[in-house]
């Protein structure tokens, strides 16, 4: 990380170099989504209603969880309309 | 010189500006009595005479947004507002300066609701003064078009690198027409030629904007942001005299002065008030008065030395604010005292309160308040409400 001395050694703009998807925030969470593919349908609400883009559709179209992203907020448990996902608690 | 005058009201003196600045994206949205500005440049890109990506937002949070938005790829942006409408966009003016996005805004300085008004006083651009924007408040309509191209001269300045907005009085420069000299477009590219920031976002260079800042660097970018506003003095001052060399007139900097040279009382003013002010000015000069006028033209940056300059040989020094900050004074008369209390000789100052809401500053009511500085005392009130209706035993007390 870089150090500054003094704030002429600061960048004019806050612009940063590393972009977000550099910021891994699975520490955040203290619950996590665990998805059973069972009676999953593919409708995808899970994917539209995560507020982190931290639900990938894979190759086969199946929804993943990014765990790197993840916060554990619950909500596409919550919005799943099969009860596919359930939130377990972090150990 | 190719001079062209065209009646335009100071609205569409903004739209002549904009479209002259070539601003590359205007953020639309409408509101009273801020309007016919974006709708007059719907009209320059319908007829094909002004090049430009006109986006139609969904609120002025939004138009703000976009132009901070097109700042950062590296364009030059222009909107306009009024009110409740640079209200809603206030928390975004923050991120127009902290971003360095440097912004041209015209507003429309209309009162604020409630009760519900479309006529003028300075409340809702007062209102922003600690966002990190440039201030300009005009007094003509040809002030607007002028003050519109060196705004965008001074914000976009590599030193400065910080928003502008440009004020008009409600209904006294928007809706009122005037002959305004409109530069030829060549000239116009001369004084503002297109700038590249240094640090805009650029295709495949991978890079994050607005970033999450530790309390070890923070308070830095806040300086660095102070001293944006700092070279913007000078710069806001190089702007008019480079315009004069251009173009044959200039504006006065940022304190213009009428007749304070041998004053024994001044009266500062923002706005349309004071082409009436000058008015009464020679009126009272002519019975032998020794009556002056001082305009705050650029309120962000302060004229700070100017102020002092003035306070130093004057014997009272009147404000007039146009807006009220509740529970102290007029935030011009803060500002002003401020200044003034740095400085070796301190005038008697007073508060003149009044035009709010769109109410007449008439020359009746500025030779009362010359008047009254003329006789002003150690140890008066510090405050007057001008032309407020009271129960009539008030009016007997301060009678």
């Amino acid at each position: 990380m870089k150090t500054f001395k003094s704030y002429a050694d600061v960048p004019e703009a806050p612009l940063a170099d590393v972009p977000s998807s550099e910021e891994k925030t699975s520490g955040w969470r203290s619950n996590r989504p665990v998805v059973d593919l069972k009676n999953c349908t593919k409708c995808y609400l899970c994917w539209k209603y995560c507020p982190d883009v931290a639900i990938a559709i894979n190759g086969e179209g199946w929804p993943e969880v990014k765990y790197d992203y993840c916060k554990g907020c619950g909500i596409c448990a919550e919005e799943c309309a099969r009860d596919c996902i359930v939130m377990e608690k972090e150990v | 010189m190719m001079m062209t005058k065209v009646v335009m009201t100071g609205n569409y003196a903004q739209s002549y500006a904009a479209k002259l600045a070539r601003a590359q994206v205007v953020a639309a949205y409408p509101i009273t009595p801020q309007t016919s500005i974006v709708e007059k440049i719907a009209e320059f890109v319908a007829k094909g005479q002004f090049d430009t990506q006109y986006i139609k937002v969904e609120s002025e949070h939004s138009a703000m947004q976009a132009c901070i938005s097109e700042a950062a790829l590296g364009s030059r942006t222009y909107t306009a507002t009024s009110s409740q409408g640079l209200l809603l966009m206030h928390e975004l003016l923050f991120w127009a300066a902290g971003q360095r996005a440097p912004v041209v805004m015209g507003v429309v300085n209309r009162a604020v609701a409630p009760p519900w008004t479309i006529w003028t006083d300075h409340t809702d651009s007062m209102a922003q003064r600690d966002t990190g924007w440039i201030q300009y408040y005009c007094e003509s309509n040809q002030e607007v078009l002028d003050t519109v191209l060196q705004a965008y001269h001074v914000a976009e300045s590599t030193d400065v690198l910080l928003p502008a907005m440009v004020m008009e009085d409600a209904f006294f420069l928007s809706h009122t027409v005037e002959a305004v000299d409109v530069p030829p477009q060549e000239k116009v590219d001369g004084f503002i030629p297109p700038k590249r920031s240094p640090w805009i976002l650029e295709l495949g260079k991978e890079k994050k904007l607005g970033s999450f800042m530790m309390p070890d660097v923070y308070m830095e970018f806040r300086y660095n942001v102070a001293r944006g506003m700092m070279a913007a003095r000078k710069r806001v001052l190089e702007a008019d005299e480079e315009f004069e060399r251009r173009f044959g007139r200039n504006h006065g900097g940022l304190l213009p002065e009428y007749k304070c040279d041998d004053a024994d009382v001044v009266l500062m003013t923002i706005g349309t008030a004071s082409c009436t002010a000058r008015e009464v000015i020679d009126e009272m000069r002519r019975e032998g008065k020794k009556v002056g006028l001082a305009r705050m033209r650029v309120f962000r940056p302060f004229p700070q030395d100017e102020v002092q300059r003035l306070a130093s040989h004057v014997r009272a020094l009147g404000v007039l604010d146009r807006s009220w900050g509740f529970g102290f004074s007029g935030p011009l008369y803060t500002e002003v005292a401020g200044a003034a209390y740095q400085g070796r000789h301190k005038p008697l100052m007073k508060d003149y309160v009044t035009g709010i809401g769109g109410r007449d500053i008439t020359p009746p009511v500025l030779r009362g308040i010359f008047t009254d500085l003329l006789g002003l005392k150690e140890g008066a009130q510090e405050t007057d409400w001008v032309g407020l209706r009271r129960p009539e035993k008030e009016v007997l007390r301060n009678a």
